[in-house]
This record gives C-alpha cells, sequence and structure tokens, in this order.
C-alpha cells in the first residue's frame, strides 16, 4: 500500500469507523441514551487536538490570528470535555442500584 | 516520532470506542466513561509533545478556563435542563471546527492542496451549521427563544438559493484559495444554520438534538481529514454515526421521515384531523384521593410519566409516592415511550435522579404486551403517547405512531393540568373512555395529595 495518497488511507479508517460506531451505538440501552448523547459530546471535544495545533509560533510570532483563534479553540473544545464527561459521570452515579431501603 | 503519535492516537481512540461500549448497561457505563476520560487526556499530552513549537502559555489557559467552565456547568445543570446543554455544548464543537478551519486558512506560509481545500470547505461549513443551528435549538429548548415553529412562505427556496450559494463561494476558494470566498461560504453557512431549525417546533426537538450530535462528529471528522489526524476521524465517525442512529431511533418513535421533522412538518400544519372540536364528550372527573385508593387496592400499577412531569418537577414525588404503593404490596412499574421528554432516554434520567431502580422503568417495547393485565394505569405528564387514535384512525396525524397501549389497562387514571389539547393539538380519546378518570391539578400538587391519602 506505499504511495496511497493520505486522503485514501483516511477515507479507509473514516468508513471502518462508522460502522464500528454503528454496531457499537446499536447496543446501548435507551435507558442510557441521554449519558450516550453527553459521552459523545466529551468524545467530540477532542477536536481539542485540532486547535492545540494552530496554537503554534508562526515565525517568530506568538500572538497571531492563528494562534489566538486556535486558543479559543482549545478553551470551547475544553468546556465539552469537561463538562461532558463530567455531567455523564453524574448522570451514571444516578443509574447505581440503591439498596432497599427497608 | 510519527509512528509513536499515531499508536498512541489509536489507544485514545480505542479508549474512544470502550466508552461507547461501556454504555450497554449501567454496570459497565461507569467503567466506560473513566477510560473516555484516559483516552482523552493520552490524546492531549500526544498532541503537545508532537506540536510544533506549542504556546505552552495560550494552551495551558485555554484548558484551565475551559476546564472550569465546563465542571461547573456539570455540577449545576438541573436534569431537566440537559437537552439545552446538550445543544449548547453541540454548538462549541461545531465553532471550535471554523475557528480551526479559518485559523489554518490564515495560517500564512501554509498553501493547501485540492483536497486539502474540500476537506477545509466541508469542515467549516459543517462546523458553521452545526454552530447556528445548535444555538438555536439551545433558544428553543431553554424557552429563550418562542418554542413555536417560526414558518415564513418561500422558506424552502431561500435555504436552497442559500446552499447554492453556499456551494458557488465553496467552488470559487477551491480554484482560486480566495480567503474572502472562504468566509462569505462560512457565514452563509451561519445563516443556513439558523433557518434550518427556526421553523421546527419544540416537540420535535429530541430528532433535532440527535441529528446536531451527528453534525458535531461529522464537523469533528471533517477536521481530522484536514490535519490528517486520524483519533479525529475515529472519534468524529463514531459520534456522527451515534446521533445518527438517535435520529433514526426517534423518528421512528414518531412515525416521521427526518425530511418531515425538518421541513417542520408537525407544528407548522394547522391540525388536520380530529382537533380538540366542539363536541360535548364526557368524561369522569376525581380526587387525588379516589386516585390513590384505587391504586392502593390495585395488584400492578403502570406509570407512564411524559414531559409534563418534569416540567412540573414532579419526578421526586411520584417515586416517594410509587414507593407507598410498593410498601403496600403492589407492583409498580414505570413504561417509558421513545420520544417522551425533549431528548433520547431523558425521562430515564430524570427518574433516575428520582432514585426509581432502574429496573422498574421499561421500554415500550418491554411493556406495551403487559398493559392488558395491568390494573390501573396512572399517566401524568403524557398526552399523545398514550393516544389510541394513532392506532386506530387513519385520519389523524399521529396515525402510525407507536405507542404505549395504556388503553388496554382495566383502569386508567389521567393526571393533567386541564382538558387542553396536547403538543399535537389533538383530542384524546383515551380520556373519555368509561374506564378513565381524570384528575386535575398540577402534577406536583396532585401527586403530594395522593401521598397524603396513603
Amino acid at each position: 500500500m506505499g504511495d496511497v495518497d493520505p486522503f485514501v488511507i483516511n477515507l479507509t479508517i473514516f468508513v471502518l469507523a462508522i460502522f464500528v460506531g454503528y454496531h457499537v451505538v446499536w447496543n446501548v440501552t435507551p435507558a442510557l441514551h441521554t449519558p450516550l448523547m453527553s459521552v459523545t459530546n466529551a468524545i467530540s471535544g477532542i477536536i481539542i487536538v485540532g486547535a492545540m495545533l494552530q496554537v503554534v509560533d508562526i515565525e517568530g510570532q506568538t500572538i497571531t490570528l492563528t494562534s489566538v483563534l486556535g486558543a479559543l479553540g482549545v478553551l470551547l473544545a475544553s468546556i465539552n470535555i469537561f463538562g461532558g464527561f463530567l455531567v455523564t459521570q453524574r448522570m451514571l452515579e444516578m443509574f447505581r442500584k440503591k439498596e432497599k431501603k427497608s | 516520532m510519527a509512528n509513536a503519535t499515531a499508536l498512541a492516537y489509536l489507544v485514545s481512540a480505542v479508549l474512544f470506542i470502550l466508552a461507547l461500549k461501556g454504555l450497554s448497561s449501567p454496570v459497565s457505563a461507569r467503567q466506560g466513561n473513566v477510560y473516555g476520560m484516559i483516552g482523552m487526556a493520552i490524546a492531549i499530552v500526544t498532541t503537545l509533545i508532537v506540536a510544533n513549537k506549542p504556546i505552552l502559555g495560550l494552551i495551558a489557559g485555554g484548558i484551565i478556563v475551559g476546564g472550569a467552565i465546563g465542571a461547573t456547568l456539570a455540577k449545576r445543570v438541573q436534569m431537566t435542563q440537559m437537552p439545552e446543554l446538550v445543544a449548547a455544548m453541540h454548538s462549541l464543537v461545531g465553532l471550535v471546527a471554523v475557528l480551526i478551519a479559518v485559523a489554518a486558512i490564515f495560517h500564512t506560509g501554509d498553501h493547501h492542496t485540492g483536497i486539502q481545500r474540500i476537506e477545509l470547505f466541508i469542515g467549516a461549513f459543517i462546523g458553521a451549521i452545526t454552530f447556528t443551528a445548535s444555538v438555536v435549538a439551545y433558544g428553543k429548548l431553554s424557552g429563550k427563544f418562542g418554542s413555536k415553529p417560526l414558518v415564513f412562505k418561500g422558506q424552502h427556496l431561500l435555504n436552497l438559493l442559500l446552499a447554492l450559494a453556499m456551494l458557488g463561494f465553496g467552488i470559487a476558494y477551491f480554484m482560486t484559495e480566495s480567503t474572502t470566498a472562504f468566509l462569505m461560504m462560512a457565514a452563509i453557512a451561519l445563516v443556513l444554520g439558523v433557518l434550518l431549525i427556526t421553523p421546527i417546533g419544540g416537540a420535535d426537538m429530541p430528532v433535532v438534538v440527535s441529528m446536531l450530535n451527528s453534525y458535531s462528529g461529522w464537523a469533528a471528522a471533517g477536521i481530522g481529514f484536514t490535519l490528517n489526524n486520524s483519533v479525529l476521524i475515529i472519534a468524529g465517525a463514531c459520534v456522527g454515526s451515534s446521533g445518527a442512529i438517535l435520529s433514526y431511533i426517534m423518528c421512528k418513535a414518531m412515525n416521521r421521515s427526518i425530511i418531515n421533522v425538518l421541513l417542520g412538518g408537525f407544528g407548522a400544519e394547522a391540525a388536520a384531523g380530529p382537533a380538540a372540536s366542539g363536541a360535548q364528550k364526557n368524561y369522569r372527573s376525581g380526587s387525588p384521593e379516589d386516585a390513590m385508593f384505587l391504586m392502593g387496592n390495585a395488584e400492578s400499577v403502570v406509570i407512564v410519566p411524559g414531559y409534563g412531569l418534569a416540567v412540573a418537577r414532579a419526578q421526586h414525588a411520584l417515586q416517594e409516592m410509587a414507593h407507598l404503593l410498593h410498601e403496600k404490596g403492589v407492583k409498580v412499574r414505570y413504561a417509558i415511550h421513545p420520544v417522551a421528554g425533549r431528548m433520547p432516554g431523558h425521562m430515564n434520567v430524570l427518574l433516575a435522579e428520582a432514585e426509581v431502580p432502574y429496573d422498574q422503568v421499561l421500554e415500550m417495547e418491554e411493556i406495551n404486551n403487559d398493559f392488558s393485565n395491568t390494573d390501573v394505569v396512572l399517566v401524568i405528564g403524557a398526552n399523545d403517547v398514550v393516544n389510541p387514535a394513532a392506532k386506530s384512525d387513519p385520519a389523524s396525524p399521529i396515525f402510525g405512531m407507536p405507542i404505549l397501549e395504556a388503553h388496554k389497562a382495566k383502569t386508567i387514571l389521567v393526571v393533567k393540568r386541564s382538558m387542553a389539547a396536547g403538543y399535537a393539538g389533538l383530542d384524546n380519546e383515551l380520556f373519555y373512555m368509561d374506564k378513565s378518570m381524570m384528575v386535575f391539578g398540577d402534577a406536583k400538587k396532585v401527586v403530594e395529595e395522593m401521598i397524603k391519602a396513603a
């Protein structure tokens, strides 16, 4: 598979990931659909990686349009990451089986 | 180094998939969530290591401030507000996708190939639409904008023209790498996002929120293509599929196609069909004490909660009442319709918050056959999901929608504020059946009266 365009490799990964996602999510119990939405929100915070890669030195400059937009992106993505995982955790704790109160 | 990075990202991706897999049951879910957190941490640290001269101060600042805001929201949000929180979070993903695309365009010294330009275009326009559409969804769900659908003549034509204009600018950007064309395309996408959601009414929001959940995933995947980053692509694809599946489930549960929902089907039409008409029909009504008496003497009770319960904040009182029934030896279960609430699984979370044991909470498919064996059904805050017209009346707008077959139970109690029609603007035959009894009042007050009467 030498000389394959990165786009094609990415496309391969993308298509396979869709299949994996499809099968995994169909097995999520309906009772947990709301935590599913909040955890997928947290996971889509992975876009922070893209933002971080823009917050870089460009030809010696640190404060550029690119780096500032990137930093803002990091901030917003962090809200999703922390907010998403923590609210999911909070909800999942509610589904803990309680001891029967007698 | 590049190989190590790719492997680290692969580990992150696998952990994300395990996080989703964990949600197959409440028992494995908490562990799964932790895997997700670890996966994210690995991805962030890896990126910091491989970035070319990252400005650590700005990055750390962003993470700390954003993290603090996120943590506070997670702690403070009420479960009844989850739909709007989720919508707000989708908007952030969309916005970040746009910011990254714009930042990349203005990254002086970077030239983009044809394919890269297509990828940037896709990432930016999906991100932009997701952003504004989610903001509008947030507004409608939180009540800040009206939840009534805003329909105007020619809006579909307008949307089409805008979509074409956006495509046009996209092509211009593709051919000339003009930043102006790119920005124009993004601006139009922002407007389209607003126009797509404003015609949609409040109770169709479960579909909309699921759809935007999906889009936020595709936006992330799009950026992943641009940055040649596998974990973005994989995570984005999983989130995209997840949202798409939820949208499909919601549409099936309402028996409407996604096109129908997006084009503002329900709330916009004048209710064609037997609307709450003038003909006086007889119904029985009773007091909370009467209701409690009936339930206390029953062997089995099924509670059908709806969004009205959430709005009245009555779920804790309801569980207290259910517990009292349980102590009298009554078998109590809850029946959840897939679109009850304002987002998938919303009622389940509200009940879990009220400490209802999750094995008492059953989905429609699991419990529908049991209604004929049930002594008493208590419908509280729900309406259209128990309307028998969906099965029996082909002229009804809700015909064909799967419903909870509460009408088959021996006695039916309906808690409502008044005889006013529900969201679909329809009268509900269930109320007029001989075996039904209406209990009028605010859900919370009614349940509290029931508790006193126990």
